[in-house]
């Protein structure tokens, strides 16, 4: 049988929100599983209560076929025996201990011979080898960063957990750190789940998708796939109206990329170049930003022209959501007045119109 | 001057820092960390030598522990002498006497430290007791030093449960503040001049020690 890890945790809060949340997912193959939903949606709690910090009042958690939880039986195993490997949103960093402290903290039960070889190989890894005699008063944001994961992985946890690893960076170091810490989280070679409300964060970190709204997991699945086609209405809030493709790069030149649909007859597009893209990425086009002209219409400054027909049209309230077959499978958000004026119905042949800075390039790595 | 006196006063203010240190920190630790919903009720308890006089404190225990009531005799058969006027009867009482003392400033720092290194020390798989004693009393110690200090300043110049507890036996019960009322009692105004201006330099020294200690550098890890 497949090794999974399977949760059903239930907490309320006093005058708050209540968490009901409930999932399962292998914990072999694709690592990284972002758990993702708005701020109150209940994702720390989930988090908290599967690192053993948190008793939930109700339910269940199994890992790998392992009881670490069970309300009804009175299971609770304590944080020290889970093996789980927590990165706090402020790192956590214990401020009285050096670089090299930190890292041999969770280390004790190894022998001290081992425990320096240890803390070397990941001194190494992640690149601290000039600040292991340091405090974390004295280090960057982003090498807080680094050593507070290598902290939650040197006791060779089995299962790591991270509490939005990006928020505490100002911006520009965390549009840099992002494909890093993919890097490092497909390195580590265990399985992570990385909780975020950023959805950049989310495509940029995640193989896999787990959206929590109010409290109850909706919807798990890969990562693109979730963002284009959400199950239902609350998870398309939670994540966005957005179309993502997998796409690969074609070429670069002065600051703009073209990347190209992955799958046969895929359409090109151009974008702003987010720099550090290699060849994958996820292209981005949230739908309002998609418009739609007759077929044969007049030339603009927009770079992508994207001729195709109308697969399908459905009407929400003001709204028409538009999907349209150009090589890709683009969702169009337009007002209902504008899709009567231009007759937009399925089989209608139209070109799609987005500007280059529309399309937002997340990159990838492998 | 009242060498015995000051050794004494030294001694019991000694002892009774240690064994606050030892009682107090787990009863601190514990009014940190406490979710009870009747966790008020012994904050309260600890805190009232803050308010009652000392008077009250002396009486009850002088009622309590005396040689007629139960707990009396339990201290007799175990100290090996009538609770009254004894060194270690007034040794209980300063332990009681000082407890707000050393409690609440513990208690204080010891909640100040961050929850999430304490959570973080226990997914890496540190017991809660290691953590105590590897995280949370080195990141709280400039609290748990002035309150041990504090303590220790309050029993030297506590009066009134000395005379209730311990009378005034030299060399067994009679404290600098007692010798100085002595002093004062029979006119001795040099004697009571000296001695209390031993106990003023002294007390003054262990605040300003406190004050000192809790400048906001000792608190800060970056600068060491």
């Amino acid at each position: 049988m497949e090794r999974a890890l399977s949760f059903e945790i239930v907490r309320r809060f006093p005058g708050g929100p209540a968490v009901a949340a409930r999932a399962s997912w292998p914990l072999d193959g694709p690592p990284v599983t972002v758990l993702f939903g708005p701020s109150g949606s209940g994702k720390t709690t989930v988090l908290r209560a599967l690192a053993g910090l948190d008793r939930p009042e109700a339910g269940s958690i199994d890992f790998g076929g392992e009881r670490w939880f069970d309300a009804g039986e009175g299971i609770d195993l304590p944080p020290q025996l889970r093996g789980v490997g927590l990165l706090f949103q402020e790192y956590a960093l214990f401020p009285h201990l050096s670089v090299a402290a930190n890292l041999a903290y969770g280390l004790h039960r190894l022998p001290r011979g081992e425990r320096e070889g240890r803390v070397a190989e990941l001194a190494g890894r992640f690149e601290l080898g000039g600040l292991l005699s340091r405090r974390p008063a004295q280090l960057s944001g982003g090498q807080k960063q680094r050593v507070a994961l290598a902290r939650a992985l040197a006791p060779r946890p089995r299962l790591l957990l991270l509490d939005e690893p990006l928020s505490a960076l100002d911006a520009p170091t965390r549009e840099a750190l992002r494909g890093e810490l993919r890097h490092l989280l497909e390195r580590a070679g265990v399985p992570a789940i990385v909780v975020t409300h950023d959805r950049v964060e989310a495509l940029a970190l995640g193989d896999r998708l787990a959206v929590l709204v109010d409290g109850t997991i909706r919807q798990v699945g890969p990562v693109h796939q979730l963002f284009s086609a959400p199950a239902d209405v609350e998870v398309a809030r939670a994540v966005g109206t957005e179309n993502v493709f997998p796409v690969r790069l074609v070429r670069s030149e002065d600051g703009l990329v073209v990347v190209r649909a992955e799958g046969a007859g895929g359409a090109e597009l151009v974008a702003v170049d987010p720099g550090g893209l290699e060849d994958r990425a996820y292209a981005c086009i949230r739908a309002e930003a998609v418009l739609l002209e007759p077929d044969g219409g007049h030339a603009s400054s927009a770079q992508n022209r994207l001729a195709g027909v109308i697969a399908s049209r459905r009407d929400e309230g003001p709204l028409s959501r538009i999907t349209v077959a150009c090589g890709l499978e683009l969702v169009a958000l337009v007002t209902r007045a504008s899709a009567e004026r231009l007759g937009l119905s399925p089989g209608l042949r139209v070109v799609a119109v987005v500007k280059a800075p529309a399309v937002r390039i997340v990159p990838r790595t492998t | 001057m009242d060498a015995t006196a000051l050794i004494l006063s030294v001694e019991l203010a000694a002892l009774t820092t240690l064994i606050l240190l030892l009682l107090g920190l787990p009863l601190a630790a514990w009014l940190a960390g406490s979710r009870w919903r009747y966790r008020f009720l012994v904050e309260a308890v600890v805190a009232l030598p803050l308010v009652l006089p000392p008077t009250v404190l002396g009486f009850y225990l002088l009622t309590g522990l005396g040689p007629h009531s139960p707990a009396g005799r339990l201290f007799e058969a175990v100290a090996g002498h009538p609770f009254p006027f004894s060194f270690t009867g007034l040794l209980l009482a300063s332990v009681l006497y000082s407890l707000p003392f050393a409690v609440q400033p513990f208690a204080g720092a010891l909640a100040g430290v961050d929850r999430s290194l304490v959570e973080a020390s226990h997914t890496l798989g540190v017991s809660r007791l290691g953590t105590f004693f590897r995280i949370t009393l080195p990141l709280a110690w400039p609290g748990v030093l002035a309150g041990a200090v504090l303590a220790f300043a309050h029993t030297l110049g506590e009066f009134g449960v000395v005379l209730m507890v311990g009378g005034n036996i030299p060399g067994r019960t009679r404290t600098l503040s007692v010798a100085i009322f002595d002093h004062v009692e029979a006119l001795e105004y040099g004697a009571a001049h000296r001695t209390a201006a031993l106990l003023l330099v002294t007390s003054f020294a262990v605040l300003a020690l406190v004050y000192a200690l809790q400048r906001r550098p000792f608190f800060r890890w970056n600068e060491r």
